[in-house]
């Protein structure tokens, strides 16, 4: 085994096991929420992944981003057997150990993927000009700040890093063909290398050709690896959580608020319309004031959050210069989760509830208690600003619902605390003293009576 | 107005086709009242065989659940359910799109299943099947925009019916510049209608009437009592009453029938 396979392996190694760590916390976080079946028909949930996920059907709402978009996806994609290439090359020490099997069919793969390459690499200069020179409204809101416009741009740069990898790797390699057939197997002609190729790297000296060749080579996998370690951190992490997304996402009508089953069981003992339930001696909590009270299916979408805004412009509150942005809210939700697990790895008692420390208690998520909550995150006058118009939820090209949470934070402002706008207070009593919204005479019928 | 009430043909024996279910608005709401009346003459003389509540409907509870407040909503809800499984309730229309979408997506988990439609889909079915005629009226030619109302647009996906209704009006319908999908709220929903703005740049239906103003329809028609009053407010603070009108569909049914 040579130096430089035993270094591949090292590598591949360390970057798989770190990724592994990195991503089983996620999962840990994700489930940080409540449980939540997943109901419906399978069928629908696969037509979901298949359509929204895979063929970006939402995406296609707006034309430019969504052509830019799919270049650098189906690149994604397709660049995947050029991976599975470097990788066995990487491990077996050969060289384009696909080329003799495939044939023919080698030239047309590499060829696709150069051709994508090139749009990719067109798209990702004019992502960049749209966040950075153009400043397309959505990507420069007030919850785009430092880290946000940075994480952006850390991963549109990888991308470049990427393409120059691959193209290095095989121009030069394109080059070395011609001087050491032997231990250069025959790609056939490629369109964008063998074209380019002769301009560059015709007539350089072997041996800087080999050092060209491998340093693309190894610059494309590194890249690889820093990305698969740098994407539980990052808002790109929508390339693998938007397939589960889609799939779990909620299949239930939009205008179908969750039912709050303790509540309706309440009122039906009140009502005389079922036998009186056990009265609990806790005082119950209603709603969410923390991520812990949301279903982890929320948490799944707040990390699926490609922090896009598509949901932001089409809020008619934020449109119209209120602070309520549902792309925050994700953002928000992520950020705390964060903050939690962080917190949780210290083991720190002091993070510990108070009325749940003891002897050889340990830190856990059920006694969890930091003195935060969500609202210190998102603040009352976003959730009020709402309409619940789900213009956000019909925007999400993933199918993240950013209302829920919103619905689900009012519900704890109003049933746990009693809190929530004093304006409303007159409507639930109208409602609940007289039935209707409004304070008004019992004669809903007097309408009938007037010409 | 011969509008039966649902108490009174129980006690005959009888029970409607349809419960038409009026809601606060429609109730008590002045300008909303016109759009109930309207419905109701069309339903005279269509001769749909219907009913209303009257003083046994309550509010369904839709602003109360999404304030955040499902106790109240709750109460509300059930209250109403019994009424409805009493009198053996199985069609339902009404002129709100947020009574519609709690009757129909929300109380089902509550125990009332109704076949539920709103007027707006009534109303295209009606001219469809040759029931409602309402050609060569007053309204032929005329520059009308149509506002989609969050909860039968995006959340109910009822875009066509509405838009269905006003061309059978003969009229030159122009899209607003957010529509269908896209549809730009009123700004009432989520109980919005109950409380201030939050603090902000300008009002969500003065954004909308803006748009409105830009589409030169001289009518805008919407399908919602909380859009009305929103988009009117809107027009009014425009200066804009006396060059656009802001109707219901069924107001523009009524006018062009001349009933």
């Amino acid at each position: 085994m040579g130096l430089e396979q035993v270094i591949f392996v090292m590598i591949t190694l360390v970057a798989f096991y770190f990724a592994y760590k990195q991503f089983s916390k996620l999962r840990a976080n994700v489930f940080l929420g409540k449980p939540d079946a997943t109901e419906g028909p399978t069928g629908q949930r696969w037509k979901n992944v298949l359509l929204v996920a895979f063929g970006q059907k939402k995406m296609f709402k707006r034309l430019i981003p969504a052509v830019m978009h799919l270049f650098i996806y189906v690149a994604f994609l397709f660049t995947q057997v050029e991976l599975i290439e470097i990788l066995i090359d990487g491990i077996f020490g050969v060289h384009r150990f696909f080329a003799p099997i495939l044939g023919g069919l080698y030239t047309f793969i590499i060829n696709f993927i150069e051709i994508l390459s090139v749009l990719a690499f067109v798209a990702t200069i004019v992502f960049l000009a749209r966040r950075n020179l153009l400043k397309i409204p959505r990507f420069v809101k007030s919850e785009m700040t430092w880290w946000p416009k940075l994480d952006a741009n850390l991963i549109l740069i990888g991308e470049l890093v990427l393409l120059i990898g691959i193209f290095t790797m095989n121009g030069a390699d394109v080059a070395l063909q011609k001087i050491d057939p032997e231990h250069y197997p025959d790609t056939g002609y490629l369109a964008i290398s063998s074209t380019f190729s002769s301009f560059i790297f015709d007539g350089l000296p072997k041996g800087l050709l080999v050092t060209l060749e491998r340093a693309g080579w190894w610059l494309h996998i590194l890249t690889v690896y820093a990305f698969l370690n740098y994407l539980p951190k990052s808002k790109h992490l929508h390339i693998m959580f938007a397939f589960p997304n889609t799939y779990y996402a909620k299949l239930k009508p939009r205008g179908e608020m969750e039912n709050m089953p303790e509540i309706m069981n309440e009122v039906k003992s009140m009502m005389g319309l079922a036998p009186e339930g056990e009265i609990s001696e806790e005082i119950p909590e209603f709603g969410a004031n923390d991520i812990f009270d949301f279903s982890w299916k929320n948490i799944l979408g707040a990390y699926s959050c490609t922090e896009c805004g598509r949901c932001t412009a089409e809020c008619p509150a934020n449109i119209t210069g209120k602070k309520l942005s549902p792309r925050k809210i994700l953002m928000d939700i992520r950020d705390r989760v964060t903050e939690v697990r962080n917190n949780l790895e210290t083991g720190d008692i002091k993070y510990i509830a108070e009325e749940k420390r003891g002897e050889g208690v340990k830190l856990a998520p059920e006694n969890y208690d930091d003195g935060k909550s969500l609202f210190d995150y998102i603040t009352r006058e976003e959730l009020h600003a709402c309409t619940t118009c789900n213009a956000c939820v019909e925007a999400c090209p993933i199918l993240i619902d950013p209302l829920e949470p919103i619905l689900k934070m009012r519900r704890y402002e109003i049933l746990t605390e009693s809190a929530g706008p004093a304006e409303w207070t007159p409507m639930f009593t109208a409602i609940e003293n007289g039935g209707a919204v409004w304070q008004v005479p019992d004669d809903r019928d007097a309408w009938t009576r007037e010409g | 107005m011969n509008v039966p009430i649902m108490a009174d043909l129980a006690a005959e024996g009888k029970k409607p086709e349809i419960l038409f279910w009026v809601g606060c608005a429609g109730s008590f709401d002045a300008r909303a009242q016109k759009v109930t009346k309207s419905l109701a003459t069309i339903l005279n003389n269509v001769g749909v065989d219907f009913a209303i509540l009257g003083n046994e409907e309550s509010c369904t509870g839709d602003p109360a659940r999404r304030a955040g407040n499902e106790f109240v909503f709750q109460m509300s809800a059930l209250q109403n359910i019994e009424t409805l499984n009493m009198y053996g309730v199985e069609r339902i229309v009404t002129a709100c799109p947020h009574c519609f979408n709690t009757l129909k997506n929300e109380y089902p988990a509550l125990g009332g299943n109704y076949k539920v439609i709103h007027h707006s889909q009534l109303l295209q079915e009606l001219i469809e099947a040759g029931k409602l005629k309402v050609e060569g009226g007053s309204f032929k030619g005329k520059k009308i925009t149509y506002h989609d109302s969050c909860y039968m647009g995006r959340v109910n996906g009822e875009y066509t019916a509405p838009r269905e209704v006003i061309e059978a009006l003969d009229t030159d319908l122009v899209e607003l510049k957010r529509c269908k999908t896209k549809g730009l709220c009123c700004g009432a929903g989520g109980a919005q209608m109950f409380k201030e703005d939050e603090p902000g740049e300008k009002r969500i239906n003065m954004e909308r009437t803006e748009e409105i103003i830009e589409s030169g329809a001289s009518i805008v028609a919407a399908n919602c009592p909380f859009c009305l009053t929103m988009l009117q407010d809107g027009v009014t603070a425009k200066d804009k009453e006396e060059e656009i009108m802001v109707y219901d569909l069924a107001e523009l049914i009524v006018q062009n029938n001349n009933w």
